[in-house]
């Protein structure tokens, strides 16, 4: 792809199903999620990669969906909450959050569900400093966060011992 | 908001992004990691008619080790520098300077010539750029040619990269045995702009300073080398009080705006502060 257009064909893969889409170059991953495929738990908050309520997975790695376009993904494997939540990848988090009220209007939620799973992939037994650093770019404007970290620290707690 | 309309262009080559550079000049942006173009895109701060996406040239990513420097290709993103165990070896100021730049989801994306090419006065890799002695390296329709780091940074979101020129690596050179770094940055939450902050690179050996090269940042139009300083320390034993005694050259280094949270004299008063700090962590 060489010439500069205004639409661009995209091919992904969104939370294991192929999909086919022409988009305008200038819509981002997220709306392009929550317009065109409806999957409506990637949250658009802020639209400048502060907020970190559109945090959604491309190629395995958690990125700002507002801060890429649609266009860009192409190619790429994308996993939202939605598909974390199906294979319950995340199911002991949601349990948790649950569980320590760690979230009270759920607008940021999905963000850091997303956020929360990618730390405990690269650090299994986090400090509460490592988590609330980690979670930095992730605001949430109900909780004060404390539920928040005790929700994540629990599950890595209860991760860790498992495995021993 | 939303980006302004813009088409989009992902070329598989240096040459063919270069192509559309010269064909669109000043009407085309870079899109690396797109971690600080694409807000300014959607807070319509910039509205290029062109997008070249460098995302998918392989080429420009990457970190190499050769006898006489690192280079870092300028696709190489903030995650690769974290994790590459080359950065932690050669450059471990790179290395300490990188979990300070925003948040993990930013840093799978956000890029090392990205940072650079934008020249945002308040960011880490610059910095730690120009303290190494870096040289980048830059491609044009006439080939490429070598920007000492010196030369490179020219003012707020200014650089020496000319109109269709692209920034596609830097190569850092190996430390000299007996040279230290150290790195430190003062901001109101982890991960937000520094209000300050400090990258500093020399030598302790036979418990001297020697050599050093202090660049501060966020508290000017671009990040400043602190000559008067390291001059100032230049022989001196490698000790706090040392530091303490030269901290008033900082004066005629550093020339602080007040900008939304700060006054001038509270960023000099903390760069001053910091300096103390960071100085400390290169004390054998």
């Amino acid at each position: 792809m060489n010439a500069p257009a205004e639409t661009v064909e995209i091919a992904l893969t969104v939370n294991g199903e192929r999909v086919k889409h022409t988009v305008p170059a200038r819509m981002n991953l997220a709306d392009f999620l929550r317009i065109e495929l409806e999957l409506t738990g990637t949250h658009v908050g802020c639209e400048h990669g502060v907020c970190g309520a559109c945090t959604v997975r491309v190629d395995g790695e958690i990125v700002r969906g507002c801060l890429l376009f649609a266009c860009q993904a192409d190619g790429c494997k994308v996993d939202t909450v939605e598909g974390l939540s199906d294979s319950r990848e995340i199911e002991e988090l949601q349990s948790a959050f649950v569980l320590t009220n760690a979230l009270q209007c759920g607008f940021c939620t999905p963000g850091i569900l997303m956020a929360a799973q990618a730390l405990l992939r690269d650090l299994p037994n986090p400090t509460r400093e490592q988590i609330r650093e980690y979670l930095s770019g992730n605001y949430c404007r109900c909780t004060g966060y404390q539920a928040i970290v005790d929700a994540i620290e629990a599950v890595a707690k209860a991760r860790v011992s498992r495995s021993k | 908001m939303k980006a302004p309309r813009f088409a989009y262009a992902r070329p598989a080559s240096v040459a063919e992004a270069l192509a559309l550079l010269d064909k669109h000049r000043d009407e085309a942006r870079v899109l690396a990691g797109g971690q600080s173009l694409v807000p300014m895109l959607n807070f319509r701060v910039a509205a290029p008619k062109v997008l070249v996406d460098i995302n998918r040239i392989a080429a420009l990513s990457g970190i190499k080790v050769t006898k006489s420097h690192v280079r870092i290709g300028a696709l190489t993103r903030h995650v690769d520098l974290e994790r590459s165990a080359d950065i932690a070896r050669h450059l471990p100021l790179v290395a300490a300077a990188v979990p300070h730049i925003a948040h993990p989801a930013v840093r799978n994306r956000g890029t090392f010539g990205g940072s650079c090419a934008l020249a945002d006065p308040a960011a880490e890799l610059p910095a730690c750029a120009l303290a190494l002695g870096a040289t980048f390296v830059v491609a044009g329709k006439r080939g490429e040619r070598r920007i000492a780091a010196d030369d490179f940074f020219r003012g707020l979101y200014a650089t020496a990269l000319k109109s269709g020129e692209l920034l596609v690596a830097a190569e850092f050179p190996l430390a000299r045995p007996g040279y230290v770094s150290a790195f430190g940055e003062l901001a109101r939450r982890h991960g937000d702009y520094a209000i300050t902050g400090i990258a500093a690179h020399g030598s302790t050996q036979g418990g001297k300073f020697s050599g050093l090269r202090v660049v501060f940042f966020g508290v000017g139009d671009r990040p400043q080398l602190a000559a008067h300083f390291a001059r100032a320390l230049e022989g001196q034993p490698a000790a706090a009080k040392s530091v303490a005694a030269a901290l008033s050259k900082l004066d005629a280094d550093l020339a602080p705006r007040a900008d939304l949270y700060s006054s001038a004299a509270t960023k000099l008063h903390l760069a001053k502060v910091l300096a103390g700090r960071v100085l400390g962590g290169l004390l054998p």
